[in-house]
């Protein structure tokens, strides 16, 4: 009995070991592609951008605070949509202790400025010229919204358009207590 | 559990066929073997032993020869199936639904199919890895099952082995040899067993002689180097290990490498030459005028300092100069970035004269670069054109009127310019596009009259980076060393036994090449005076051609 007992164990622990292999094979390839490798819950990476002010903005000193990043680019008509929205949101919450970051891709300062004169904005917005910090943050499709808490943590991850209310409710999740 | 004990007194493990202490027979099956079946030694296969626990019924799933030959059969129709149609990863469609579109448009509604049901893109589909990897555990599993036993068996091998063992032997032999060799027979054939390379043990007036044992192993280092190798591949998924991107970069663009970071690419220049011969007959009529000759692309590579974050690209180190060519990869620190692709002619720069209608005279030529447009362009004191707007990718009016742009590209640029002349301080407003102007004001004075293009070209780089392939340097040697070790080595036995009327009893066995071991046989008989052996199933041919042929005689 004992020698069968501590068969099954072997077998049992082998099958175990292979199953474990595989299935964490098999998942992290599918999250790979599927999902951001950026997942909430992680630390959001800190990158330096310069704005179109001409200040470097940078993540870590927000510490504290709540960020919200958008990325986003002149020709994208959702980004545009969802850009009043969050300028009202920003006036809204600045004052709670709660940042909004927008991200361009890679155009011209010309495009930039012109395209948030027109839409009468007025948010902090920095360029990201060699698309590095995209590519740190893994952003394939825009607009691409991640929420940011006062621990530096990613808290939420939202592509596509959102309404003012997702954003109202995003925010309040990052409001420093 | 029960054991299985043999007439020897010997406990064998149940399932065991062969007893493993004297040799006897001990299923009926084996008993009723004119020749007995030597396969893993007529060991216990463990997973026939226990079918009780769910381990036990995955364990013997997995370990069954049936069900891992059927893995290999699915696994090979499927992947062949996957290359009918080529794969998604190599269609330049840039989303789901244009993907989805592109086989149905090219292939018709076996394309359809063929994406529905995940063939496009079947190397990441979760059914088909987990079949290659169920096709992994098989193959671990039942290495562990058969190979464990037959090596326990082949490390306890008696050299006595009882009658109902030798004579159920393919190649046996019995009789006497002439009474003057008799005593010291065993000693000549030792001797010459050892010349032939054999290892012989003798347990009194018994001999073993064994050659090539560890070619019985071969099959299981074969699949060492298998799994060694499945390692390798999986493993590709994992971050850090393997990278495989692709980036687009223009002339005079700095980019952040995709997949290796820290890392930033700057395109100096892109080169495409054709080799200047007169078009041959062949390319004629291939339509072909020019032979690529060079596909080059300048570059310098840059490393951010060590402690910088990402986007901070103000302290850029230069790692390399290098020009990238077919063939000739840029390599550093593992990456390898190859030549993939190009675009010709995008355009970079539009310029345009500030044009008096009427007249046709030109106050000045503005230049207006498209990656990186201006405010406004100054011809003199009171001439200057104010650039209003700028459409890179202009697709025409939303429902609003307003000029819109599909994409950042300057693909189909489109401007509104404010023309600043001595006539109108306050400017007159244009919408230029290409072959279309619009002036809102109604009739201006000036216009902005198109007068030249500059362009640029772009390349097309893939970056490579592989860690896993010593692992399946490693797996494929060990394969290969498995492989040949199975296959050109032969496990040879021949037992001897004396009896004490001098009658000499001989038994053969080889997992492979009997023809090998009868000259080794033939070697040794002669030299010691041993009775002719005979093959057991040569006999059985015969039998079965003499039944044959009596049959034939009947016919007739």
């Amino acid at each position: 009995m004992d020698k069968k007992r501590k068969r099954s164990i072997i077998r049992g622990v082998i099958l175990a070991v292979l199953l474990v292999a595989i299935g964490f094979t098999i998942y992290s390839s599918f999250t790979k592609d599927k999902v951001e490798l950026l997942a909430v819950g992680d630390t959001a990476p800190d990158f330096e951008l310069v704005g179109l002010d001409g200040t470097k903005h940078r993540l870590s000193d927000y510490r504290g605070e709540g960020v919200m990043l958008n990325f986003w680019g002149t020709w994208c008509e959702p980004c545009k949509r969802e850009m009043p929205a969050m300028d009202r949101q920003y006036e809204a919450f600045k004052d709670q202790g709660v940042n909004l970051l927008t991200i361009n891709i890679a155009q011209s300062e010309f495009e930039v400025q012109n395209f948030l004169n027109n839409l009468g904005v007025d948010f902090p917005t920095v360029i990201d010229k060699t698309r590095d910090v995209m590519t740190a943050y893994n952003v394939i499709d825009l607009p691409a919204s991640i929420f940011i808490n006062p621990d530096g943590k990613v808290l939420k991850i939202k592509t596509g358009e959102m309404k003012e209310a997702d954003i109202i409710s995003h925010m309040e999740m990052i409001k420093p207590e | 559990m029960e054991k299985n004990v043999c007439v020897c007194g010997h406990e064998n493990p149940v399932g065991t066929k062969i007893c493993v202490n004297c040799g006897r027979p001990l299923t009926e099956e084996a008993k009723s073997q004119k020749v007995l079946d030597m396969k893993y030694d007529g060991s216990a296969i463990r997973s026939k032993t226990y079918n009780k626990s769910i381990v036990d019924k995955v364990w013997n799933f997995f370990s069954s020869v049936k069900v891992g030959v059927a893995l290999i059969i699915i696994t090979l129709v499927v992947s062949s199936i996957g290359t009918i149609l080529k794969q998604e990863a190599f269609v330049a469609a840039g989303n789901e639904a244009g993907r989805a579109a592109f086989y149905e448009d090219s292939y018709g509604s076996f394309g359809k199919l063929y994406y529905t049901l995940g063939f496009s893109d079947l190397y990441n589909q979760i059914w088909y890895l987990v079949l290659v990897a169920m096709l992994g555990i098989s193959i671990i599993v039942a290495s562990i099952d058969r190979g464990i036993p037959l090596h326990k068996s082949l490390k306890n091998q008696r050299v006595r082995r009882h009658e109902s063992f030798m004579k159920r032997q393919r190649v046996i032999a019995e009789g006497y040899v002439p009474s003057s060799d008799s005593s010291k027979v065993l000693d000549v054939v030792e001797e010459k067993m050892k010349k032939l390379n054999y290892k012989v043990r003798r347990d009194g007036e018994a001999l073993l002689a064994e050659k090539g044992r560890f070619s019985r192993y071969g099959p299981y280092i074969n699949h060492v180097g298998l799994i060694i190798f499945l390692i390798g591949v999986l493993m590709h998924k994992f971050p850090g290990v393997y990278v495989d991107e692709s980036m687009w970069i223009r002339e005079g663009e700095t980019r952040a490498i995709p997949g290796m970071e820290g890392y930033f690419l700057e395109n100096k220049q892109f080169i495409f030459e054709t080799h200047d011969n007169d078009p041959t007959t062949a390319q004629i009529q291939q339509g072909v005028n020019a032979v690529a000759k060079n596909y080059q692309t300048d570059i310098v590579l840059y490393k951010q300092a060590e402690d910088a974050l990402p986007g901070q690209t103000d302290n850029l180190e230069v790692v390399k100069e290098y020009s990238i060519r077919v063939n000739h990869p840029l390599e550093h620190n593992g990456y390898a970035l190859y030549q993939m692709d190009f675009r010709l002619n995008e355009l970079k720069e539009m310029s345009f004269q500030l044009t008096n209608k009427e007249t046709g005279e030109a106050l000045g030529e503005v230049a207006v670069d498209l990656r990186n447009p201006k405010k406004e362009y100054v011809i003199d004191e009171n001439t200057k054109v104010e650039l209003m707007e700028f459409y890179p990718d202009f697709s025409g009016f939303n429902n609003e009127g307003e000029p819109q742009t599909l994409s950042p590209n300057p693909n189909n640029p489109a401007f509104i310019f404010n023309m600043i002349t001595p006539e109108h301080p306050d400017g007159e407003i244009s919408f230029v596009a290409i072959q279309q102007t619009v002036e809102p004001a109604g009739d201006n004075t000036y216009k902005m009259a198109f007068s030249g293009i500059d362009t640029i070209n772009m390349s097309g780089l893939t970056i490579r980076m592989d860690k896993t392939i010593p692992i399946l340097f490693v797996g494929g040697f060990i394969f290969l060393l498995g492989l040949a070790i199975g296959s050109y080595w032969n496990h040879r036995r021949i037992w001897i036994q004396q009896f004490e009327n001098g009658q000499i009893r001989l038994a053969a066995h080889t997992n492979k090449n009997w023809f090998s071991i009868k000259k080794d046989l033939d070697a040794i008989t002669e030299h010691a005076h041993l009775p002719q052996y005979i093959d057991q199933l040569d006999d059985e041919k015969d039998k079965d051609k003499d039944e044959e042929n009596d049959q034939e005689d009947q016919k007739n």
